[in-house]
């Protein structure tokens, strides 16, 4: 998956828009600092999720940390397998690594996030 | 040496590892006592003879380090030497086989004890009453932090919900304000290591309860402003809470009471030698200024009409933390060891450990950084940053001083140090061992330099070498199966 | 001076490399007014063997249950320490090591709590256990905590038949963490199911049962157990892991936690502490499960071995969202459970469960022979009872002092109701001439 149409939280989140629908991961910048994953707490599907607020939890093994949504809108899809094979998100955090499909609340919302070229310049400043 | 065996695959049918007394009253099947549905059909313990046992644990004990066998610097542990007199005398029968409700008249001796270490907890720390039932620490600052916000209660301000704690402060303390309820602010530190005043001050508002501090910090230094720091904090009505670990520093020379803190805690098996146990048991007496002794948990120990008991008296009390009195046998070595050093002993004890904590500083200074100054009290924090450029993290050089033959130091503690090695020898080591030690960094920097491969997959000459922690985490084998392995 | 290894002249070869003239120097930083200018008012020193002598005199002055026959159970008890128990926590590599967070040269700790971890979940058919609470008071309090987290619950259902002591924890732990204890339920001594169930509601994080319960006495774990399930709680059984030696086990009753007093198993009387508590629970709840946890794992070179695990959830990483704030636990005495487990093992268990099942009813037959003595409950019981005296339970306790025999607890000081009644409890230590000789104190 081209990291180009992605578009980033300063939390190290990406969401790759498709209409009205947005898949949801964490960056590869983000795995790195983790560390090795070894566990997720995703939402349920159906569930109402709010911009900057938090949607679920991943674990690695010196830290927990707060997945927070980029974007308002409802959870219609969770990647099951995740949670069974957590190092999904180590390996391929943009392909097989996904969390989550939004259903976009607005899509326009996504603007405001920044492109990959903001979010590299971001992570040297930080 | 290859993996020990669990104990469970040693099980052979029929054996038992004691030897038992033939019945001396008549016997009746227990179902006609405890009726069908309560009697279990399976008790799958393991079946073992004593020598199975006691060779498996002997085993056992041979790839376990201990500060019997050597050199244990971890900062804010205080790994000092366990004197073996104390283990004898906390066997004593009238100190050890005794039940805590028996008769308080046949307790006398036990009761005394108790009563007097109140009262040496109390001088030592510069307060006024102390309990000892908290069986840690961390319960030691829960116990605190209840009995502030029951003050806090008691003068109408139980509207106070927050708990300011430093950035560099042990994980205990945010994880017990937020067990009491209370909300964590950071107070950060400032380029010295110490509070940051004037970041403290922007904070302190009247919804602040309480502000917890470690004297001196987890870097080793001695907040120089502590005075100021408490007359502010009690400005804004809030209470000042001293975590007593690092204790050892100041035995003798200082008191938290006398700078201003509300309430202390101890850790019995850090500063007064109670062996720790491969993690317990501990004991963590808490302190208190004479108004905040009505809250103190249920019961105290006192003493009137020539006689010690039990004073369940306390209507004010926040409850019990305990189900009794607090680990005994803890604080009776504790007791002994005070006894033992008596007050010049004690002195000489956190002088010697501040002497050794500077020799080491110095030398290892000559490699690592020492982001806080070339002085400390009983501990220093180096940081593996120089080392970090070649690769070599702080993770690496733990590992790395196993095959020298030391336990490592505390490492990424505290947070505000980066690649921290947090290093505390404490005074019952000689210079030898500093040296030593000491050599065996510099070795190691060195090798971070020449040969980082070797430091990075250290160790190599432990039983077993790094784990796997993430195939533990992700897997969860979290007990023996006999359908597993 | 002694375990200060440094000598004046090392002290000055120390100081001179630092570039200091006197250790006053070191801590400057101390201001000069915070400086204690005298010395602590603190006895001592004392030599090793003065300190043995006056530390003796000390302990005379108390009687122990080895000089005294011990009939006081109420939650810590006099059963028989196994010579293997002293022989390996006497070893100093056990019992001086820190908390095994670098595993590599922890083996043995590690390994040590990764099958006391086993035996605990052997014991009680649960799923997993941790590495240990401070006590069973604090286990059971925990446990509560954790059914609040995972419920999203705040009120905390207990039997009043649950020691008192471990009520009276929970409620000082409920009163920090702004939950509602709700302790109800007792009639005599045993939990009133119906009274129990009124209190049951939406609200309700958890349903706490002692089993056998503060008086000895069984309790119906099933039905218990229905009603906390059918109202969404966390179902948590309180145990006597002696009693499993013999008794249907907490995970056979389907109970999501169980806690427990370990003290039974190889830990001294030790007037009360150090204790140990035990803790275990379904395999789901694994993540809001507080204290320690040992995994197995493999090196880099294949070799198995154990480390802490899910450390994520504890103190010294997740901070104030972490299970628990517990840090120092009761390792050591984790290893003497292990070691008593492994050395009775499943025949030995058996043998001084029933011990004590037998001694216990022996002494209820000869004492129900005596007159001015009731059984006024009449409930399957464990190793204690209850019996109801005509004479006052204190004077009772002080002619058995007399005789060198510790009596049982006066249950009128924990509850009104119960004033002239005492708890008695008889272990497999006890002798069939001890039983007898209280009896002949009682009969008098």
């Amino acid at each position: 998956m081209q990291s180009k149409e992605l578009k980033f939280t300063t939390t190290h989140e990406w969401i790759k828009a498709q209409g009205n629908l947005g898949t949801v991961g964490i960056t590869d910048h983000a795995q790195s600092e983790l560390g090795d994953i070894v566990y997720l707490e995703l939402p349920q599907v159906g569930t109402a999720v709010h911009a900057g607020e938090v949607f679920g939890n991943i674990e690695s093994v010196k830290t927990v940390s707060d997945l927070i949504a980029p974007t308002s809108g409802e959870i219609v899809e969770v990647n099951e397998e995740l949670p069974e094979t957590p190092e999904m998100v180590n390996e391929d955090p943009y392909g097989a690594g996904w969390m989550v499909i939004i259903k976009l609340e607005d899509p326009a919302d996504l603007e405001s996030l920044m492109t990959e070229e903001e979010y590299q310049e971001f992570i040297r400043e930080h | 040496m290859s993996a020990e065996p669990t104990i469970f695959e040693r099980s052979s049918p029929g054996r038992m590892g004691i030897s038992w007394p033939q019945p001396d009253v008549p016997e009746h099947p227990p179902v006609e006592y405890l009726g069908q549905d309560n009697i279990r059909s399976e008790l799958p313990l393991p079946e073992l003879t004593e020598v199975d046992v006691i060779r498996h644990f002997t085993r056992l004990s041979a790839v376990n380090y201990g500060v019997d066998t050597g050199f244990y610097p971890l900062g804010s542990c205080t790994m000092k030497y366990s004197p073996k007199i104390n283990e004898e005398i906390a066997r004593f029968p009238g100190l050890s086989r005794l039940h805590p409700y028996q008769d308080e008249r046949i307790s006398q001796g036990i009761l005394r004890l108790l009563h007097d270490m109140q009262v040496f907890l109390a001088e030592i720390g510069g307060m006024d009453a102390v309990t000892l039932q908290p069986a840690a620490g961390a319960q030691g600052e829960f116990t605190a932090l209840m009995i502030f916000k029951r003050h806090h209660e008691r003068v109408g301000e139980g509207h106070r919900r927050i708990v300011i704690v430093p950035d560099s402060s042990h994980g205990t303390n945010p994880a017990t304000a937020a067990r009491c309820g209370y909300e964590i602010r950071k107070a950060p530190s400032g380029p010295d290591g110490l509070v940051d005043i004037s970041a403290l001050a922007a904070e302190l508002s009247r919804d602040v309860a309480a502000v917890m501090l470690t004297n001196p910090n987890t870097l080793g230094l001695f907040e120089t402003r502590i005075v100021e720091i408490a007359q502010m904090v009690h400005d804004a009505g809030a209470l000042l809470y001293c975590d007593g670990a690092n204790m050892n520093a100041v035995l003798g020379i200082h008191r938290p009471g006398d700078a201003g803190f509300d309430a202390m805690h101890f850790n019995l098996h850090k500063t007064f030698s109670a062996p720790h146990g491969g993690g317990g048991p501990g004991s963590g007496p808490v302190a208190v200024k004479s108004f905040l002794e009505p809250y103190l948990p249920v019961p105290t120990v006192a003493f009137e009409g020539g006689r010690y008991f039990l004073n369940y008296n306390r209507p004010e009390s926040i409850g019990r933390v305990h189900s009794f009195y607090g680990n005994i046998s803890v604080i009776v070595k504790a007791y002994a060891y005070i006894l033992n050093l008596g007050p010049e002993g004690l002195k000489s004890a956190s002088e010697n450990a501040i002497l050794n904590a500077n020799y080491l500083l110095k030398r290892i200074a000559a490699a690592y950084d020492v982001p806080y100054g070339e002085r400390c009290m009983h501990e220093f924090v180096a940081s593996a940053t120089r080392q970090k450029a070649h690769g070599v993290k702080a993770l690496d050089i733990a590992k790395r001083l196993m095959d020298y033959g030391f336990h490592p130091p505390t490492i990424y503690f505290p947070l505000i140090v980066p690649e921290a090695l947090m290093i505390e020898p404490t005074e019952t080591e000689s210079a030898e061992t500093l040296d030593a030690f000491a050599d065996a960094m510099l070795a190691i920097a060195k090798e971070a330099q020449s040969d980082p491969e070797v430091v990075r997959s250290a160790p190599h000459v432990t039983p077993v070498s790094r784990l796997d922690e993430a195939a533990a985490a992700r897997k969860l084998e979290l007990r023996w199966d006999s359908t597993g392995d | 001076m002694q375990y200060i290894p440094n000598t004046d002249a090392d002290r000055r070869r120390m100081l001179n490399s630092i570039g200091v003239g006197d250790v006053s120097e070191l801590f400057e930083q101390v201001p000069q007014p915070l400086v204690l200018d005298r010395l602590l008012e603190v006895p001592g020193p004392l030599s090793e063997m003065e300190l043995g002598q006056f530390m003796g005199d000390l302990s005379r002055q108390s009687a122990d249950l080895g000089t005294y026959a011990g009939f006081l159970g109420a939650g810590i008890y006099d059963h028989y320490i196994p010579s293997t128990v002293h022989a390996i926590l006497g070893r100093s590599e056990f019992y001086t090591s820190y908390t095994p967070y670098q595993p590599e040269i922890s083996q043995g700790n590690l390994q040590a709590i990764f099958e006391f971890q086993t035996l605990v979940c052997q014991l009680t058919g649960m799923e997993v256990a941790n590495a240990s609470m401070y006590d069973g008071a604090t286990a059971l309090a925990e446990a509560a905590l954790m059914a609040s987290s995972i419920t999203g619950r705040g009120e905390w259902v207990v039997s009043n038949c649950v020691h008192p002591a471990y009520r009276e924890t929970m409620r000082t732990y409920a009163w920090a963490s702004g939950n509602k204890l709700v302790d109800a339920g007792r009639s005599g001594i045993i939990t009133n199911l119906a009274e129990l169930c009124s209190h049951i509601t939406g609200e309700t994080a958890c349903v706490a049962i002692q089993h056998p319960n503060f008086f000895g006495a069984l309790e119906s774990l099933r039905e218990v157990e229905a009603l906390a399930h059918k109202a969404g709680a966390i179902f948590i059984v309180c145990f006597d892991p002696i009693s499993l030696g013999l008794l249907k086990p907490p995970g056979e009753f389907n109970a999501d936690i169980c806690v427990a007093e370990g003290q039974p198993l190889g830990i001294p009387t030790g007037f009360g502490g150090p204790l140990l508590g035990l803790f275990a629970c379904k395999k789901r709840y694994v993540r809001q499960m507080p204290g320690r946890l040992v995994g197995a794992t493999a090196d880099s070179a294949g070799r198995r071995g154990y480390t802490l695990t899910l450390q994520t959830r504890e103190q010294h990483i997740r901070r104030e969202r972490a299970t628990s704030n517990i840090c120092t636990n009761e390792a050591l005495n984790a290893l003497a459970a292990a070691v008593y487990l492994c050395t009775l093992g499943k025949h030995g268990l058996r043998q001084v469960a029933d011990s004590c099942l037998q001694k216990a009813h022996y002494a209820v037959k000869a004492v129900s022979d005596l007159p001015g003595y009731e059984f006024p409950f009449d409930v399957p019981f464990f190793k204690e009872f209850v019996v109801k005296s005509r004479t006052p339970v204190a004077e009772l306790n002080e002619r058995l002092l007399e005789r060198k025999i510790v009596g049982g607890l006066d249950l009128g000081k924990f509850y009104s109701d119960l004033a002239g009644h005492m708890l008695l409890c008889v272990t497999e230590r006890r002798t069939r001439a001890e039983i007898r000789a209280l009896v002949e104190v009682l009969a008098e």
